[in-house]
C-alpha cells in the first residue's frame, strides 16, 4: 500500500470542528470521539491516512459508522472498542483482512469513527467518504448511487448483542434491516458496512472528504484566533452563502423509528430583522423556509452554526434563545445528478419539491 | 422591580461585602466593607452600615425582601479550594466506560476533587426500556467504599435520568443507607440531555455543597443578627433569585450570579443597554457584553474552571487579576492568587507586608487608599512593569470577548475598577456610573423572580401543552412575588416520551418578571 501521512493530534481538534460543520446538524456532536482520541493520542497512539488514489484496486477497504439518534449518543457514549469490534466482526465472517478503514459519513461524529477503529487495529484511514455530509440513511451514499452491493454488514451494540445483514435486496432493505437491529438495541450502533476494493473506492467514494473537514476546522479556528468573524471566513473560504441570521424562537422535536425529526424556527436578527426561517430536519436539516417560500434543500448543505464562535449546532443541541447563522455549503457533485437527487433529492425525504441549488 | 418596592441588595464578593437599599428605582443608600472570614459579620456590618449609617434611610419603611449574590463558589473551583473531595457514581455500564467521570476536566481540578469513580451497570434507553438492570450490589460496594474512604458527597449520575430518573433515586436510596449524612446530588435535579455535561454539573454540585451549605447558614444568621425578618432570596446565574433554604443544596445554580448581578446592574446605573461590562473584583475580572439591558448568553457549552456544562450563563472571560491580587516576582507577575477579603490586613497600604494590584495602583497614583506613604518606596520599574502586565491582561480579555472589529463602548464597575485603563484597544470610551463599586448589589436588588414548570403532560396537542405550562409557571411566579404584567418566556423545551402510554411530552418552560 502507499505512502502513509501521519495525523496529528491538532489536526484530530480542527476534523471535529470541519466534521460538525459537514454534518448539516447530523452525524452527532464529534466531541465524544474527539475526547476517545485524545485519550489515545495521550497513549501514543497515532493513526495515518492514506490518500485513496493510493489505494491498490483490489485492497480490502472497511466502511464503518455509529448508526443511530444523535440523542441517543449524547447519553451513550462512544467507545472505539465498540466500533472496533464491528471491524474484527466483518473480518471474521469474511475471513479478510482489512488493510485499511474509511468513514462512511464525514459529517459529524461519524468522521472520526474510522480514527478510533483505526487506532485500536493499527489500519490507516482512508481520505475519503461516501456521502461528503450527513445523511440519515444508508441508501443515501455514493456507493449506493453507483449501485454497488450494499452487503455484508456487521452490526454490534455495547452489551453482547451482533448482528449480520448477510443479504438484501436492495439498499432500501439493507436500510430497513439495519436500522430495525438498531432501533431493537437502544438506537444506536456501530456499523460495519459492505467492504469496498480499493478501486470501488477510487471511482465511487466521495475523495479527500477527510482532509477538506479539516481545512475547515482550520478556517474556523484561523478567524477565532485573528478575531474576524469565523461565519464570512467559511463562505468566503468554501464558496459558500450566507442564508439567514437570527435568534431560534421554537424547536419541536421528536424521536420517532431511530431517526430525531422535528422544525426550528428562527427569527431574523441585524440585516434579516424582521424575517423568519423555518428549517425541518431529519437527524439533518433537510429544507429550509424563508417567510413561508422554499429556500434550499438538501443535498445542498445546511449548516446551522453559531454566529459568534462559528461552530456548528446539531437538531438535537438546537435551544430556544440561540443566535444562529444558516450557511449553504455546495453539495459534491454526485449528489446533483438525477441518481443522485433520487437518493437523497428533498423528495428522497418526503418532500414533494423540486431540488434547485442554491448555487445556480 | 415595581416602583413602591424596598430591597436590600448585597454582594458577597472574595473581597468586600457591599450592599445597597434600593427605593424603587432609587439608589437609597450603598455601603462597601470587607469580606470577613466568617462572612457573617462582614454583612452584619454592612447592613448596620446601610441602615443606620444614615439617619433619613433609616427611617424608611422595613425592606420588603433582602437578595444576596455571591461568587463564592465560582470562586471556589477557579482558586481550587474550599471543594469538598467527591465520589462520582455513573451508572451506564456497558455503555460509556471509555469516558469516565472527570474525563474532560482540567487535571489540577480533577485531582482535588476526584475522591472515588464507580461505574456500575445499568441506565436506561431513550425510550425508558432499561439498557441492563441496575446493578444495585454494584451500588452498594461504592456506597461503602465511599464511607470507608471517608467521603461526604456524591455526585450519582445515569444514562438518560432526564427521562427516567428510577435508577439514580434507587441508588441514592442505597448511598444514604450505607452513608448516612452524606450529601448526595443527582444530575437529573441539575441538567438535561447529555450524560458528560450533566455529570459534570453534578460533580461541581457535590464539591460545593458543603461550602454553600454553611454559606448560606451564615448568610441567614446575618440577616438574624441585624433585626431584618424579610424573605432571603439568593441570586441566579439567570438574574433570578430562589429562596435561600432551596437555594443551599444547589450552588451550582448560583454561580454566574456575581457577573449577572454586576453587568444587570451596570445597565441600570448608566442606563445603557448596548455596551460591554469590565467588572473587577478582589480576585476576579469578568468581562462580559450587555446585549438589550441583559448580559449575553453563551450559545451552548460553557465552561466553569476549565469543566463543561449546559448551563444557561451569561457569555463571560474571568481573568484572574483583581484589586488583591498578588504581585509576585521581578518582572512582575500579578495574580491569580488573592489575598482576597485579607486585602485590608495583608496589603502593604494598609499596613500590611504582601504587594497586592491594589498597593500598585496607589504607587501609581490611579487610586488614594490607605496609607500611600507605605508604598513610596516602590521602584518605578516595578510599578509601571506590574501595571502594563494588568494593562495588557484587561485589554486582551476585552479583545477576547468583542465580536466584532468595531469599537464599543465599556462600563467599568466594580471595586477595583481603578484597574481598569481610561485608554483600551477596541474600546471607545471607558463608562463610569454613579454606585459603580457597587453595581453588583444593585443588580442584585433588581433580581426577577421565576416560575419553572417541568412536568409531564398527556393527551394534549404539543400547543396546548405548552400553553398549559405557561399558565402553570405564570402562577407559579407570582405565587413567588413577581408581577404578573412583566412576565416574560425565557425558556421553553419540550420532549416527547415514546414510551408512555398516550401522547406524552415533557415539557420545561420558565417565565421571569420583576418581584
Amino acid at each position: 500500500m502507499a505512502s502513509l501521512r501521519p495525523v496529528s493530534a491538532e489536526e484530530i481538534e480542527s476534523l471535529a470542528i470541519g466534521a460538525w460543520i459537514l454534518g448539516t446538524g447530523g452525524g452527532g456532536s464529534p466531541y465524544l470521539a474527539l475526547l476517545n482520541m485524545r485519550r489515545l493520542y495521550r497513549d501514543g497512539v497515532v493513526v495515518s491516512l492514506v490518500d485513496p488514489m493510493d489505494l491498490a484496486d483490489d485492497d480490502d477497504v472497511a466502511v464503518v459508522s455509529n448508526m443511530g439518534a444523535p440523542l441517543v449518543g449524547q447519553e451513550r457514549l462512544t467507545d472505539p472498542r465498540t466500533i472496533a469490534r464491528a471491524v474484527t466482526m466483518m473480518e471474521e465472517y469474511r475471513g479478510r483482512r482489512f488493510g485499511a478503514i474509511m468513514s462512511l459519513e464525514i459529517g459529524g461524529g461519524n468522521a472520526i469513527q474510522p480514527f478510533m477503529a483505526a487506532a485500536l487495529l493499527d489500519r490507516p484511514v482512508v481520505d475519503a467518504d461516501c456521502m461528503g455530509r450527513a445523511f440519515p440513511e444508508a441508501q443515501m451514499t455514493s456507493f449506493a448511487i453507483h449501485d454497488l452491493p450494499m452487503y455484508p454488514l456487521t452490526l454490534v451494540d455495547v452489551r453482547d448483542n451482533a448482528v449480520v445483514v448477510a443479504r438484501a435486496a436492495s439498499w432500501t432493505w439493507m436500510e430497513r434491516l439495519s436500522r430495525t437491529a438498531c432501533v431493537a438495541v437502544g438506537s444506536i450502533a456501530a456499523t460495519c458496512k459492505a467492504p469496498r476494493t480499493g478501486q470501488e473506492v477510487k471511482s465511487c467514494a466521495i475523495l479527500y472528504s477527510t482532509s477538506k473537514a479539516i481545512r475547515i476546522g482550520r478556517t474556523i479556528q484561523g478567524a477565532r484566533r485573528d478575531h474576524r468573524d469565523p461565519i464570512a471566513a467559511l463562505v468566503e473560504a468554501e464558496q459558500g452563502l450566507l442564508l439567514f441570521t437570527g435568534k431560534i424562537a421554537d424547536v419541536a422535536r421528536r424521536a420517532t423509528e431511530g431517526f430525531l425529526r422535528g422544525t426550528a424556527t428562527l427569527d431574523g436578527l441585524g440585516e434579516f430583522r424582521g424575517a423568519r426561517f423555518e428549517l425541518a430536519f431529519q437527524n439533518e436539516f433537510a429544507v429550509g423556509w424563508l417567510d413561508g417560500g422554499v429556500r434550499i434543500t438538501t443535498p445542498d448543505l445546511i449548516c446551522v452554526l453559531d454566529s459568534v464562535s462559528g461552530d456548528a449546532i446539531g437538531t438535537e443541541t438546537l435551544r430556544y434563545g440561540q443566535r444562529v447563522s444558516v450557511v449553504a455549503l455546495p453539495a459534491p457533485s454526485v449528489l446533483l445528478t438525477p441518481k443522485g437527487l433520487d437518493h437523497v433529492g428533498p423528495r428522497a425525504f418526503g418532500y414533494d419539491l423540486e431540488f434547485t441549488s442554491v448555487f445556480r | 422591580m415595581s416602583a413602591s418596592r424596598r430591597h436590600i441588595g448585597i454582594d458577597v464578593g472574595g473581597t468586600n461585602t457591599d450592599a445597597v437599599l434600593l427605593d424603587g428605582l432609587r439608589v437609597v443608600r450603598a455601603v462597601k466593607t470587607p469580606t470577613t472570614a466568617d462572612v457573617t459579620s462582614g454583612i452584619t456590618t454592612a447592613l448596620r452600615d446601610l441602615l443606620t449609617g444614615d439617619g433619613r434611610a433609616a427611617a424608611g419603611p422595613a425592606p420588603d425582601a433582602v437578595m444576596i449574590g455571591t461568587t463564592h463558589f465560582t470562586n471556589a473551583v477557579v482558586q481550587r479550594r474550599d471543594l469538598t473531595r467527591v465520589a462520582a457514581i455513573r451508572i451506564g455500564l456497558p455503555a460509556s466506560a471509555s469516558l469516565p467521570p472527570f474525563v474532560d476536566w482540567p487535571e489540577d481540578l480533577a485531582a482535588i476533587v476526584r475522591g472515588d469513580v464507580h461505574l456500575v451497570e445499568g441506565g436506561h434507553e431513550y425510550d425508558g426500556r432499561p439498557i441492563v438492570p441496575l446493578d444495585e450490589r454494584a451500588v452498594r460496594d461504592a456506597a461503602r467504599r465511599v464511607r470507608a474512604g471517608a467521603l461526604t458527597s456524591v455526585a450519582i449520575a445515569s444514562v438518560f435520568s432526564p427521562l427516567n430518573a428510577e435508577c439514580e433515586e434507587r441508588a441514592a436510596a442505597i448511598v444514604r443507607e450505607e452513608c448516612p449524612g452524606v450529601a448526595v446530588t443527582l444530575s437529573h435535579q441539575l441538567g438535561r440531555i447529555g450524560l458528560l455535561e450533566r455529570e459534570n454539573a453534578a460533580l461541581l454540585n457535590a464539591a460545593l455543597v458543603d461550602l454553600a451549605r454553611r454559606t448560606t447558614r451564615a448568610f441567614t444568621a446575618a440577616l438574624q443578627a441585624s433585626g431584618l425578618t424579610a424573605p432571603l432570596y439568593l441570586t441566579q446565574n439567570d438574574g433570578t433569585v430562589m429562596l435561600a433554604a432551596s437555594a443551599e443544596a444547589f450552588p451550582v445554580y448560583s454561580f454566574a450570579s456575581g457577573p449577572t448581578n454586576s453587568m444587570r446592574g451596570a445597565a441600570f446605573l448608566s442606563g445603557r443597554t448596548d455596551a460591554l461590562v469590565v467588572d473587577v473584583g478582589g480576585t476576579t475580572t469578568d468581562v462580559g457584553s450587555l446585549r438589550h439591558g441583559f448580559p449575553r448568553e453563551a450559545n451552548s457549552v460553557v465552561e466553569v474552571g476549565g469543566v463543561r456544562t449546559l448551563f444557561r450563563m451569561p457569555d463571560l472571560l474571568s481573568l484572574g487579576l483583581g484589586g488583591g491580587s498578588l504581585v509576585q516576582g521581578d518582572p512582575p507577575v500579578v495574580g491569580p492568587r488573592s489575598v482576597g477579603y485579607r486585602l485590608v490586613e495583608e496589603g502593604r497600604v494598609f499596613g500590611g507586608a504582601t504587594l497586592t494590584a491594589t498597593d500598585v495602583a496607589v504607587a501609581a497614583g490611579l487610586v488614594d487608599l490607605g496609607d500611600r506613604r507605605r508604598v513610596a518606596g516602590l521602584p518605578g520599574g516595578l510599578v509601571k512593569a506590574a501595571l502594563a502586565r494588568m494593562h495588557a491582561s484587561v485589554e486582551e480579555g476585552v479583545d477576547r470577548m468583542k465580536t466584532d472589529a468595531r469599537e464599543e463602548p465599556l462600563i467599568a464597575v466594580g471595586g477595583g475598577c481603578f484597574l481598569v485603563p481610561e485608554r483600551l484597544a477596541g474600546v471607545s470610551e471607558v463608562v463610569h456610573v454613579p454606585h459603580q463599586a457597587v453595581a453588583n448589589a444593585v443588580g442584585a436588588a433588581i433580581a426577577q423572580v421565576s416560575g419553572e414548570v417541568d412536568q409531564i403532560f398527556q393527551n394534549l396537542s404539543r400547543d396546548e401543552a405548552l400553553a398549559r405550562a405557561h399558565r402553570i409557571a405564570e402562577q407559579r411566579a407570582v405565587a413567588a412575588g413577581a408581577v404578573a404584567s412583566s412576565l416574560t418566556v425565557v425558556e421553553s423545551e419540550d420532549l416527547p416520551l415514546a414510551y408512555l402510554p398516550g401522547n406524552s411530552l415533557r415539557v420545561r418552560l420558565r417565565v421571569v418578571g420583576d418581584l
